[in-house]
């Protein structure tokens, strides 16, 4: 079977005209990997920027207890609304999650992938995550495991993590820099004591580093979260991206911090403010430079079920479980089928790309068209890969740069739905208020439908509502209304003033 | 001679498989420590066990009902900021 391409790597500088995926362009997130990992990742959707759109990913909270304090992190913390790490409805043992992850697998076929990322260390509960990794990997062979840890005590489980056939783990590794690490983690516990300050952190540090070399090593993939802490790491990131992507991780994840007061954390409560999407983005392209970032991070809980973005887990709580007949051999069956759609129609889509990436790059070489300056669109989906969703009923959108080069994804931005928001949220601000400051940067916002109401003031914040391609691939769509603004003239503008605060 | 783990402890197990003495138990609403098993770790570690990794702060007291991790001490949060916090109820529900 021929793998489905996963990213086109967009077309390659107007001199060059190469649209092969060896001409190593950093924009393609999986273009240039080696083909043997290619075949790993490509229906994981944490790790394909594609793949997200049609793969799902579920999350078992098995994992309550955690061996270090991070300043944006609040043990005490749990809300059933909130989506972000280290939140959970219910810590579960392994034999009820490997239940719930039967249940999930049945119910939703287009689930891949297995984690474990919490609410704590899964590597601090060995017994608890090796448990439930070991049952499944006999009862559910056609799932893909994975786990996710500080990597405090990482070095000890590598071998125990080869044994399960774990091909990926994600280490959260915020700096390689002890006086960085003093500002991140007040303590950690280590061989009995627990430990603060700078001591700690240069323990941390040198367990991960050695974590992320073992594996390298026995061929386990690799991807490396950080959080981006403006004042703390920001600047120390791009030197972190390069020590890390020496060491043999292919992926790194670049979040933005989420500190608010009412979480409790220590981040939060003193006022440290996250990047803006500016900041974030700016230091993506940064760190681009010296490997594969990751832009479609949904930063999601650790009990999280379905696509990325979505949370299905209010349908298998423990108590639905129970009530549920799963014939995995029947499952299996099915999924297969599913998965085998999913890679036709992935396939299909890449081909078409492909033409599109090669029409886009005989385009770029016209040296109008290659000076054009790149416009941000945002769009509302559902997944899938199209535009499909009600402005109103977003909950996210995301955002792609259209220019003379080609389409690329940058990010997601998240909001309140504009037809659920109520009068205000958060500090007096309406929902759609709160959606156009989301919105700043984007020039058109790309919807299956939209309302009349929020029609002027997209407008009026320069913002162009464009409901005309609903159902249409987003990257076809996005390249088409480009095209529309350059021979509209729009291009050759400087960028419309924005009124958004 | 004995520490008792008290209502504001979220259930994270961590403290549960260190106890030299398996003195830890789980229990509703959280988890207890019993005390006639307790030794306070002494003569095992220099550090008792619990104490050092409960990410909760105040929620080990010592025989005589002190929190033996006091409000700020974890977090870096100063106390009267958490006290507020605490009123607005960033309460645990973990079971």
């Amino acid at each position: 079977m021929e793998l489905p391409v996963l990213n086109a790597a967009p077309p390659a500088a107007p001199s060059g005209g190469c649209t092969s995926h060896a001409c190593g362009s950093t924009d393609d997130q999986m273009g240039h990997l080696p083909e043997h990992i290619r075949q790993k990742v490509y229906n994981h959707p944490c790790y394909s920027e594609q793949a997200h759109h049609y793969f799902a990913r579920m999350h078992v909270a098995v994992a309550p207890a955690c061996n270090i304090q991070c300043n944006y992190c609040n043990r005490k913390y749990d809300c059933a609304n909130e989506s972000r790490p280290g939140v959970v409805s219910e810590v579960m043992s392994p034999d009820q999650a490997v239940k719930k992850v039967m249940a999930v697998a049945a119910t939703i076929p287009q689930m891949t992938v297995l984690g474990i990322a919490g609410p704590g260390d899964p590597l601090a509960n060995p017994e608890r995550t090796f448990e439930t990794f070991r049952q499944l990997s006999e009862k559910a062979p056609d799932i893909k495991l994975c786990v996710s840890t500080n990597g405090l005590t990482l070095p000890d489980c590598v071998d125990e993590l080869a044994k399960h056939n774990i091909d990926h783990v994600t280490i959260t590794i915020n700096c390689v820099d002890p006086d960085v690490g003093a500002k991140i983690y007040p303590w950690i516990f280590w061989k009995n004591r627990r430990i603060r300050g700078r001591e700690a952190a240069e323990i941390l540090i040198a367990q991960q580093q050695m974590g992320l070399e073992m594996l390298s090593e026995r061929g386990i993939l690799v991807k490396v979260n950080s959080v981006m802490i403006p004042g703390v790491n920001d600047a120390h990131l791009v030197e972190v991206s390069k020590i890390v992507k020496a060491k043999g991780a292919f992926l790194h994840n670049v979040m933005p911090l989420i500190a608010e007061a009412e979480h409790g954390t220590y981040y939060g409560v003193m006022g440290q403010r996250g990047p803006t999407h500016e900041e974030l983005q700016q230091l993506q392209d940064q760190c681009a430079g010296d490997m594969n970032m990751m832009r479609h991070c949904r930063q999601c809980r650790a009990d999280a079920v379905g696509l990325l973005g979505e949370d299905r887990g209010q349908e298998f709580t423990l108590d639905k479980i129970e009530a549920m007949e799963i014939d995995y051999a029947a499952a299996m069956v099915k999924r297969a089928e599913v998965h085998a759609q999913i890679e036709q129609e992935l396939s299909l889509k890449q081909q078409a790309r492909t033409a599109q990436a090669e029409l886009a790059a005989l385009q770029a070489q016209s040296p109008l068209a290659a000076s054009a300056r790149p416009v941000l669109m945002a769009v509302a989906t559902k997944g899938g890969g199209v535009i499909n969703e009600h402005f109103g009923h977003a909950a996210e959108f995301l955002i792609y740069e259209a220019s003379g080069h080609g389409v690329r994804f940058i990010g997601h931005r998240k909001t309140t739905p504009y037809c659920e928001g109520g009068d205000t949220c958060g500090d007096g601000e309406s929902a759609l208020d709160q959606t156009l400051r989301v919105l700043k940067g984007c020039e058109v916002v790309l919807c299956s439908k939209i309302g009349y109401e929020p029609w002027q003031p997209l407008e009026a914040a320069g913002i162009a509502p464009n409901g005309e391609h609903a159902m249409e691939a987003i990257e076809e769509a996005v390249a088409a209304v480009y095209e529309e603004m350059r021979v509209a003239g729009k291009l050759d503008l400087p960028v419309a003033e924005q009124k958004v605060a | 001679m004995a520490f008792e783990i008290i209502e504001s402890c979220v259930n994270c197990y961590a403290c549960e498989p260190l106890c030299p003495n398996q003195a830890i138990y789980q229990a509703q609403p959280h988890f207890l420590i019993a005390a006639e098993k307790c030794t306070e770790c002494i003569g095992d570690y220099m550090e008792a066990q619990c104490v050092s990794i409960c990410p909760i702060e105040g929620a080990i007291l010592d025989e005589v009902g002190v929190p033996l991790n006091p409000p700020g001490s974890l977090t870096g949060i100063p106390p009267e900021i958490l006290a507020g916090l605490d009123r607005q109820g960033t309460a645990a529900v973990l079971p």
